[in-house]
């Protein structure tokens, strides 16, 4: 038999198990979006004037600032979804009935990150369409959405890999919806809101050197062709997180195997 | 393939397994003919399941070796695996996915051709008594139609070796003879059932042959008449009026087992007059007196308590009080 078929063959059985969960739970993707969306509307429509002012954005008004930032905003939004679902995955009993099947192990875990990165694009879809309701106006090509498309399923899956890690990490669900805070918090005190440029040195200096600042940039300057984006930067921050998610999550996935008891 | 079962469906020598310090398995040996029904009998943590789990694969044993379906555990769990089925205790279905859509998804694991896959699925909805609410939620299910789509998407595998670990575990008397009824029906189709039980009953009922475990160590294996023939008689079984009677009684007769909620007490012995009379004039000289008194020839509750000091896996509540005197 060969393995790497049957992993292909038995991932796209466990994303079907997936999609099928994310049409059978709405709830999920509607939490998924609830910050994003309320976040695009309080800083549309409560301090958009002050800060498009403060930041003199001149051309189309804060929301062609902040929308990129939301976006971004989504995807860290979704990875909590992703570590809870996981998690009561691996407090069920079905993952040992997956374990004791001849099946690619790996699938358990890519069924998950395919379906979450599905889940997000669908969230990001959404906010865009939002966005240019309440008049985002991107400028973009061709070449500059499908940059920006690749950028955020490229975020998608790499905070996607972490969060099945952190996912894997946490004793019970509960935990798994709080262990990916600090991923979602990042895109606040990165360049969501308002430029790096514009903040206090030590904040500043945080902001420039973590993963969602490059990526939200180099959004901004794929969608509106703003100057300051840094596709390698940003495309390595993801590869990044992916990897490190990645391998974590593997070795997680297989202590677990060692220590499963029934409770 | 290394292949060299001799006709055993599953085998196991020296098993061994400890949680930190705490010895779980402490030299494990099994052997279990196809086609048969072996249940592993004991209580509560006695390493029902951790068995079940180092011979499904999902455990790796400290020491020991199993073969299951002819393939070592340890070296060549993707072939052990493609011979087994299990169901544990824990339900695991996916609560979103419906009763067919359950069992779909065992039917493309299983790598089956789609149109296989639904007419076995039908099938076994049918036979599991669930085709009126395959297109519901498991979510909805009760938990005897859970306990039944469970070993359902197990089935859709077609495994040649079952583990049934506590398959009636919670399950009220009707759901039992249910499944009773299906693993019968199994085994004369030719799969082999590994089945753990608290339940002296379902042993004796399904088994073809029974292994008592308790505290990690296997006291006796063997047929159910051949267990029951190591205790020599049946017990006499005594009900009081009070906890006081009872206490005072169970701290005079040797091997009692005293049952507080029923304020009974089973004293193991033969069912002679000379040994029931002995009994009660041990009771007459100390003055304690006996609502009733029934004679019982020997069941597996009387193999247990003889074997294990302390009373059968069903009132595992007593049985350090018991095994305490």
């Amino acid at each position: 038999m060969s393995t790497s078929s049957y992993a292909i063959r038995d991932s796209a059985t466990m994303l079907r198990r997936q999609l099928l969960h994310i049409v059978r739970y709405p709830g999920m993707t509607f939490g998924v979006l609830l910050i994003p969306v309320f976040m695009l509307l309080i800083f549309r429509y409560v301090f958009g004037a002050t800060l498009g002012a403060g930041l003199g954005a001149g051309t189309g008004g804060y929301i062609n600032f902040l929308t990129p930032g939301i976006i971004v905003l989504a995807v860290t939004s979704a990875s909590v979804a992703t570590a809870v679902s996981v998690n009561t995955d691996m407090t069920e009993g079905i993952i040992n009935r997956f374990r004791t099947m001849p099946i690619a192990r790996v699938s358990v875990l890519t069924g998950h990150v395919l379906g979450s990165v599905i889940q997000t694009m669908a969230a990001a879809v959404v906010i865009t369409v939002l966005a240019v309701a309440f008049g985002f106006r991107p400028s973009a090509g061709l070449a500059g959405w499908l940059g920006a498309i690749g950028l955020v399923a490229l975020l998608s899956f790499g905070c996607t890999w972490v969060s099945v890690a952190l996912g894997l990490l946490a004793k019970n669900p509960e935990s798994a919806s709080n262990y990916p805070l600090p991923l979602a918090l990042l895109p606040f005190l990165g360049s969501a809101f308002i430029p790096a440029a514009a903040m206090a040195s030590g904040l500043r200096w945080f902001s420039e050197y973590q993963p969602f600042t490059p990526v939200i940039d180099t959004m901004r300057s794929l969608l509106l062709g703003t100057p300051g984006g840094e596709p390698l930067l940003a495309c390595a921050w993801c590869v990044g997180l992916a990897l490190a998610g990645y391998l974590s999550a593997r070795a997680l996935f297989n202590r677990a195997a060692t220590t499963a008891r029934s409770r | 393939m290394t292949q060299q079962n001799n006709g055993l469906a599953v085998s196991a020598s020296g098993l061994r397994k400890s949680f930190g310090t705490k010895t779980v398995l402490d030299g494990i040996g099994l052997a279990i003919a196809e086609g048969t029904i072996f249940a592993l009998l004991g209580p509560n943590g006695a390493g029902k399941t951790t068995t079940v789990q180092i011979l499904s694969t999902l455990l790796p044993a400290d020491a020991g070796e199993a073969r299951v379906a002819g393939h070592d555990v340890r070296a060549e769990p993707d072939l052990v695996r493609a011979a087994i089925g299990v169901t544990g205790q824990f339900s695991a279905v996916d609560n979103l996915l419906t009763g067919r859509e359950n069992l779909l998804l065992m039917a493309d694991l299983a790598h089956l051709d789609r149109r296989e896959g639904r007419r076995r699925a039908a099938d076994l909805l049918e036979t599991f008594e669930l085709t009126d609410a395959a297109g519901k939620p498991a979510m909805t299910f009760s938990g005897g139609m859970r306990r039944r789509l469970d070993l359902a998407m197990t089935l859709m595998l077609q495994p040649r070796i079952l583990f049934l670990d506590e398959p009636t575990a919670g399950l009220d008397p009707r759901s039992r003879r249910r499944m009773w009824r299906i693993v019968r029906d199994l085994v004369a189709a030719g799969t082999t059932v590994f089945l753990t039980t608290q339940y002296l009953e379902e042993a004796d009922e399904l088994a073809d042959r029974i292994a008592v475990l308790d505290n990690g160590h296997l006291m006796a294996e063997g047929t159910a008449d051949e267990l029951k023939r190591l205790v020599p008689g049946g017990h006499v079984r005594l009900r009081f009026g009070g906890p006081d009677e009872l206490a005072a009684a169970a701290g005079i007769l040797a091997g009692a087992a005293p049952d507080a909620e029923a304020l009974t007490l089973r004293v193991p012995g033969d069912a002679s007059p000379k040994s029931v009379r002995a009994v009660l004039d041990q009771l007459e000289a100390r003055s304690i007196e006996a609502a009733t008194l029934t004679v019982h020839t020997p069941d597996l509750d009387d193999v247990f308590l003889a074997l294990t000091g302390h009373s059968g896996p069903g009132n595992e509540g007593l049985s350090n009080e018991g095994g305490a005197r």
